[in-house]
């Protein structure tokens, strides 16, 4: 591909769809979350953390999930589309960031209501391992070599990290549930929701989905382009020695 | 030559050749094995206490393999790319499964030499007490860990071989990996040891969970080996 082929303008009638999308259910979520929901019977004002919480957590594992069925697409596919490799390194970035979002905004959260900022639960620790095993992706994709040996090696990192979440999962709840009877988060799940909370809550999941799909458009473009510059300067580089061994003949 | 090893007969000679190879240098005998038992002791300074120690001594037998893991991964495959090795038997028309079972099965029966000793010198140096139904327990938890451990370890020292920088990456890409295998195997070793009120027979599930690990990421290993050291 050339470089010329891109326009600056990144922008496309379908990014700024989303974009819109985003900033308007995110407007959404801030003015409900802030202002229109109640408070909790139990926890009070604490309970606004949820909104930002859940919606986080909730594009973080999609964000997993799209890159494991990039990277998939990109080992099965004939054609090795570099595509589908761009697109799974975008997801894992924007992944990463709502990771943290996600164990930071948590662990505050449980600071308040649990009185504790980390607990040996299963989901969370699981949440910590994804983490750490997204970080280590990313840095697999940094090692450089050719767009291909990247796209390989992340590919199949990626897929390895499918293996190895179901099974720190479970052993993890295996581990707690020999140590710990009750877990902390246990019990949650049959909290009686207000219609308002329940529908700013479903907004915010919509909203942080459009920010993350906005992220990695965007961000996939970048790396296209960045991939595109490379190879135009390995381009360069080898007109540059050819001029050369012309000139010495 | 028209045709082609079996996978069992290229790990068979990747894996003596490995072997010969730590036989001749004795680099994992005489660098790795005091660095485990050095921790052994380090970890008796920090926690300074006979009684925690003899209650969480599977776990730091546990931890002081995944730290000596880490240096044998190097070592195995230092021996390779040193004299670009690794890709020779690319080259040569090697199964890279081949290699990737041969190269863990070296690094298996190092470790489990490894272990020997540690749990040799949880005894003397933690106090631990180990009894005789409690002792198949072990052999069977050290056998099926060590398989996971070296398995997972080969397939991400593989990706981390070769250029510059890359050994830094090898810690952040293996130990979130063999979580399960630290949680299972000290688990199942606490359960051998009777130690925190344990029963025997609590470690058995355990066992389970190490096998299941061990087969996972043998099998994965096999089908992505070749890939990931592709250059």
């Amino acid at each position: 591909m050339d470089a010329q082929t891109f326009n600056a303008r990144v922008a496309t009638p379908t990014t700024r769809l989303v974009g819109a999308m985003a900033i308007v259910s995110l407007a959404w979520v801030v003015i409900g979350g802030l202002f229109i929901t109640p408070k909790d019977v139990d926890q009070g004002d604490a309970v606004r953390i949820m909104y930002v919480h859940v919606p986080t957590a909730w594009v973080a594992y999609l964000a997993f999930i799209v890159t494991a069925v990039a990277s998939a697409c990109w080992l099965l596919s004939r054609k090795h589309s570099m595509g589908f490799d761009r697109v799974a390194g975008a997801s894992a970035e924007v992944g990463v960031v709502f990771m943290a979002m996600t164990l930071l905004s948590g662990s505050l959260w449980g600071r308040i209501t649990w009185g504790t900022y980390w607990a040996w639960d299963p989901r969370l620790t699981t949440t910590s391992f994804l983490l750490v095993t997204y970080i280590g992706y990313l840095a697999v994709r940094g090692l450089g070599g050719s767009l291909e040996q990247r796209a390989r090696r992340s590919a199949v990192i990626a897929l390895l990290a499918v293996l190895e979440i179901p099974l720190v999962h479970f052993s993890v709840l295996m581990w707690r549930s020999l140590h710990q009877k009750a877990s902390v988060l246990s019990g949650d799940g049959d909290i009686k929701m207000d219609g308002s909370m329940l529908t700013t809550l479903l907004v915010g999941v919509i909203g942080f989905t459009m920010t993350f799909a906005w992220l990695v458009l965007h961000r996939q473009r970048v790396l296209a382009m960045q991939d595109a510059m490379q190879m135009t300067q390995l381009d360069a580089a080898l007109r540059e020695r050819a001029d050369e061994s012309k000139g010495l003949k | 030559m028209s045709t082609q090893l079996s996978l069992g007969r290229v790990a068979r000679a990747v894996a003596a050749k490995d072997l010969r190879i730590e036989m001749r240098s004795r680099v994992v005998v005489n660098q790795v094995f005091p660095f485990a038992g050095l921790v052994m002791v380090m970890f008796a300074f920090a926690l300074d206490n006979d009684d925690v120690l003899t209650r969480v001594a599977g776990g730091l037998v546990w931890l002081a393999t995944l730290f000596s893991l880490i240096v044998i991964i190097q070592r195995s495959f230092a021996v390779d790319t040193a004299d670009g090795a690794l890709e020779a038997q690319r080259v040569a028309g090697l199964d890279p499964a081949g290699i990737f079972v041969g190269k863990a099965l070296a690094v298996m029966v190092q470790l489990v030499t490894l272990e020997i000793m540690l749990f040799v010198a949880a005894v003397v140096l933690y106090r631990v007490q180990l009894h005789a139904d409690g002792a198949v327990l072990l052999v069977t938890c050290v056998l099926s860990a060590t398989a996971g451990l070296s398995l997972v370890g080969t397939l991400y020292g593989g990706l981390t071989a070769g250029s510059r920088g890359r050994e830094t990456l090898l810690p952040l890409l293996m130990l979130p990996v063999v979580a399960p295998v630290l949680i299972g195997a000290t688990r199942a070793t606490e359960s051998a040891f009777t130690s925190g009120g344990a029963a025997v027979s609590d470690g058995w599930p355990w066992v389970g969970v190490l096998v299941v690990f061990a087969a996972v990421f043998g099998l994965g290993g096999i089908l992505s080996f070749g890939s990931l050291i592709e250059e």
